[in-house]
């Protein structure tokens, strides 16, 4: 299936050790997951390398022999959005975002930069937890039933190309939920566990990222297989790279690759502190639990109830977000029935229905319920805020309600809305 | 006379009254029996008398005349039953049926009544009784009310 | 995680509205067994999937009873089941009663409703224990007489030594010879000795809002009363995020909590 160099492998073999000598210092380790160590591997000169920007193609080339399906940012409907590609003619190339709350538009960029934007209206979650996934089929038999256990399970596994820090970050913790936690889901566990993480990280901000506040980036932390940062200027439009496991380590050996310089990597690293200092946004976590906690009843709930729509753009849109709903058909015989799972969101009506009505009715419950989950919930269910810092909410809300000035209202005791 | 001052004096709801109220209130008590199936009183009665239940089951009811009466609360020993002598117009509001033999002390309502009106620090100390009774009563009739096992 | 099959083997009627079923597990599946207080997740071809107390006896294995109120489509669906018909169960999921915890207290079981479907097995497991528990003291409320479930059982618990049940209705007929008004009236005839005391609460949320704050006010210390809690659940295993309350997810954190845990989410309207 998958060529020996691609496959998940925590051997030492003879392949790895040539390229530990030629990188000095690399250290393979395992991939993948929310718990991936990058063992030894730090930003050091010594573990990183470059190659031109044409060399992705070879890149993308070396996933699909591979057996992978390449996903990467595509132009479509006015936005960035993750496809399936194998060239990187179809990549934004010369494109970026600008975001403002409600607001989300695509630019020309000067240069012919491949990422030179910052996130758009979807994440990686259409991938992992697919917005529609059958949960099992079943057959009646006389009185009773069979269940058939023939779903369509996922045999390519997916090389993501582009996962921003902020992504990142979302991956992890959408792994600690799925697949950390009492029961793992296999759905996303079955796309999960052969997907391969290619980081590219951010040299701009939108004005809606706040990755920086939240701790989660611009730089790009644990969970990649690959980190690229990418470059222009005096040394032509390039990458610097390094690897966070062997999996990428193998897929970078297959590049015309050249260690990197010590400007390289200073240019990387301005790049991507340039992008955090650029950030206007910005949420203060201190105390933040408590304070949503604490405040179940102060007025600025109602204040963002004028304002929200109960849309769920925001939970559509969130890569942390994983509510689901079901739903039971049958065909027309009623002899054939099926179980599917889609996305859900706790803003809509009958999220918390229990018989005889809802728990949540009015928009304030509900927004609050979302925020509260998101900023505070999350730490005592998960370990850590669910929130990335994306911006993703802010932009894609339709009426531009913005998580962070939210946040500052609750903390200063602020009543009225900034809009 | 003393076995009646006796059972005043320890029953739950006089505690804490001093003994000359105590001695106010065996004034106006007598001791009293109800059959099983007697009404102890009807609605639009004059209500002069509160009962200490000693023995016994009573239930408090309302009709109406299309169905048979229906029990909004029953009531056993230790219990007080009647509050309606205790504010004007002095009538009872709704029938209590005795659904077990019942022996009570019966208090004379007219007589306490005037006593309170001579003796104000009497007068506070069972107004203070009678509104945590009906104060009871009326959370458990709201809980009722709401008829919390309905699916709406 | 897929349903596994099985069979109804028995409807029986408790009240107009509320059926009990006992199923087996079909033929080649192992049955499973469970906690009380747990839940599972049963599955109506075609129709739907809930989450059901078991409220049967935790030491007959191979079985599982659960009392369903039909309020909707796919709780009718469940209970005009035929005997024979297939029902697809998933679990046992959830915490259950601290019936480890009262070993050797008193157990005070109080139930409003089809609350007492799932304190049923805890009732059983102090019957089947005897010497392992103090008194057991059983209060139970329905809207009126004919909402009563198990009340052959409840009379037959009565009987049991060191065993006082208390049942009462909100409304009465004449010939309604027990009591009539909520559950909270009830505790001035129980014999209950809070300091030594385990009580486990399951009804409408108004009803176990109010018998908590009760008990307490009776010396009963918070973190020797539970509460079964409900809320929307779509999966069971805690991924769907329906069942949040506050940070719990009553599906895996839950059903049962400690009233120290759900003081400060009681109070608060829209949670």
């Amino acid at each position: 299936m998958l060529p020996e160099g691609l496959r998940l492998t925590s051997e030492r073999k003879p392949g790895i050790q040539s390229f530990r000598r030629l990188l000095g210092g690399l250290v393979a380790g395992e991939t993948a997951f929310a718990t991936h160590e990058e063992v030894g591997i730090g930003r050091g000169m010594n573990s990183t390398v470059t190659f031109a920007a044409t060399e992705l193609q070879t890149l993308i080339g070396a996933l699909l022999r591979g057996g992978y399906h390449v996903i990467g940012p595509t132009l479509r409907d006015g936005a960035i959005v993750y496809d399936r590609l194998e060239s990187i003619n179809v990549l934004p190339g010369g494109w970026t975002d600008e975001q403002a709350p409600g607001h989300y538009h695509l630019k020309r960029r000067e240069d012919g930069a491949f990422f030179g934007y910052t996130v758009g209206p979807q994440g990686w979650k259409t991938y992992l937890h697919p917005p529609e996934v059958r949960l099992w089929s079943a057959q009646r038999e006389g009185q009773t039933f069979r269940i058939l256990n023939n779903e369509a399970r996922p045999n390519v596994p997916l090389a993501f190309l582009g996962v921003r820090a902020c992504e990142l970050a979302a991956i992890a913790l959408q792994d600690r939920v799925l697949l950390g936690d009492k029961y793992r889901d296999r759905i996303y566990a079955e796309r999960r566990d052969g997907a391969l993480l290619i980081a590219v990280q951010c040299a701009q901000s939108a004005s809606t990222c706040f990755c920086a506040s939240m701790g989660t980036g611009p730089a790009a932390s644990g969970g990649a297989d690959a980190v690229l940062t990418e470059l222009s200027g005096p040394g032509g439009h390039r990458f610097l790279a390094r690897a966070g496991s062997s999996r990428g380590a193998e897929l970078l050996m297959q590049l015309k690759v050249t260690p990197a310089t010590e400007s390289d990597v200073q240019q990387a690293e301005a790049a991507v502190d340039a992008a955090a200092t650029a950030q206007t946004r910005r949420i203060d976590c201190t105390g933040l639990k408590e304070i949503l906690y604490q405040n179940f009843e102060h007025p600025r709930w109602e204040n963002v109830a004028t304002r929200c729509l109960t849309c769920a753009n925001c939970t559509m849109v969130c890569p942390t977000c994983f509510c689901t709903s079901v739903e039971d058909t049958s065909d027309v015989t009623g002899n054939h029935a099926e179980r599917w799972r889609r996305w859900d969101s706790c803003f809509t009506q009958m999220f918390s229905y229990i018989h005889g009505g809802s728990i949540r009715t009015s928009a304030k419950a509900r927004y609050r319920q979302w925020m509260t989950h998101k900023l505070a919930a999350w730490i005592d269910q998960f370990g850590s805020s669910g929130c990335v810092g994306c911006g993703r909410c802010i932009t894609w809300c339709p009426v531009g309600i913005d998580i962070t000035e939210e946040v500052r209202a609750l903390r200063d005791g602020d009543t009225h809305g900034n809009s | 006379m003393e076995t009646l001052e006796r059972i005043i004096a320890e029953h739950a709801f006089f505690a804490g009254l001093d003994s000359e109220f105590t001695n106010l209130m065996v004034g106006c008590a007598s001791n009293v029996r109800f059959k099983k199936g007697d009404y102890i009183f009807r609605e639009g009665d004059p209500a002069d008398t509160f009962y200490l239940m000693r023995n016994g089951k009573v239930a408090v009811e309302i009709f109406a005349p299309q169905h048979e009466p229906i029990i909004v609360a029953t009531l056993e020993e230790g219990e007080i039953l009647g509050w309606s002598w205790l504010l004007p117009p002095y009538q009872w509001k709704h029938q209590a049926r005795a659904t077990e033999d019942v022996r009570a002390i019966a208090l004379d309502g007219k007589c306490l009544r005037t006593k309170c009106e001579q003796n104000h620090d009497l007068g506070y100390e069972i107004l203070k009784r009678f509104a945590r009774i009906i104060e009871q009563r009326l959370e458990a009739t709201r809980l009722q009310l709401i008829d919390v096992y309905a699916v709406r | 995680m897929l349903p596994h099959p099985y069979v109804v083997r028995e409807v029986s009627k408790e009240t107009p509205d509320t059926f009990t079923l006992r199923l087996e597990p079909e033929a080649g599946v192992n049955g499973s067994s469970f906690q009380p207080g747990q839940f599972s997740m049963l599955w109506v071809f075609g129709v739907g999937e809930l989450p059901i107390s078991i409220s049967g006896n935790p030491s007959e294995h191979n079985q599982l009873v659960y009392t369903v109120r039909s309020v909707g489509q796919a709780t009718n669906a469940l209970v005009t089941q035929a005997v024979g018909g297939g029902i697809g169960v998933r679990g046992p999921f959830g915490t259950g009663w601290p019936v480890e915890k009262a070993r050797g207290r008193d157990v005070i079981v109080i139930a409003g409703g089809i609350g007492l479907a799932p304190l049923r097995p805890v009732v059983y497991e102090v019957l089947q224990n005897r010497e392992r528990y103090g008194r057991l003291v059983i209060l139970y409320g329905a809207r009126s007489p004919r909402d009563l479930l198990y009340r052959k059982e409840l009379a037959a618990w009565a009987r049991q030594r060191e065993t006082q049940v208390l049942v009462t209705v909100d409304y009465g007929g004449m010939s309604w010879r027990g009591h009539v008004g909520v559950v909270t009236t009830l505790f001035k005839y129980a014999r209950l000795k809070p300091s030594n005391s385990t009580a486990m609460v399951c009804g409408p949320e108004i009803m176990m809002r109010f018998v908590t704050r009760e008990l307490e006010s009776q010396g009963l210390d918070r973190n020797n009363l539970y509460l079964s809690m409900e809320r929307n659940m779509k999966c069971g295993v805690g991924s769907c995020g329906h069942c949040q309350y506050g940070p719990h997810f009553i599906c895996k954190d839950g059903p049962v909590f400690s009233y120290e845990q759900m003081r400060p989410l009681l109070e608060k309207y829209e949670l």
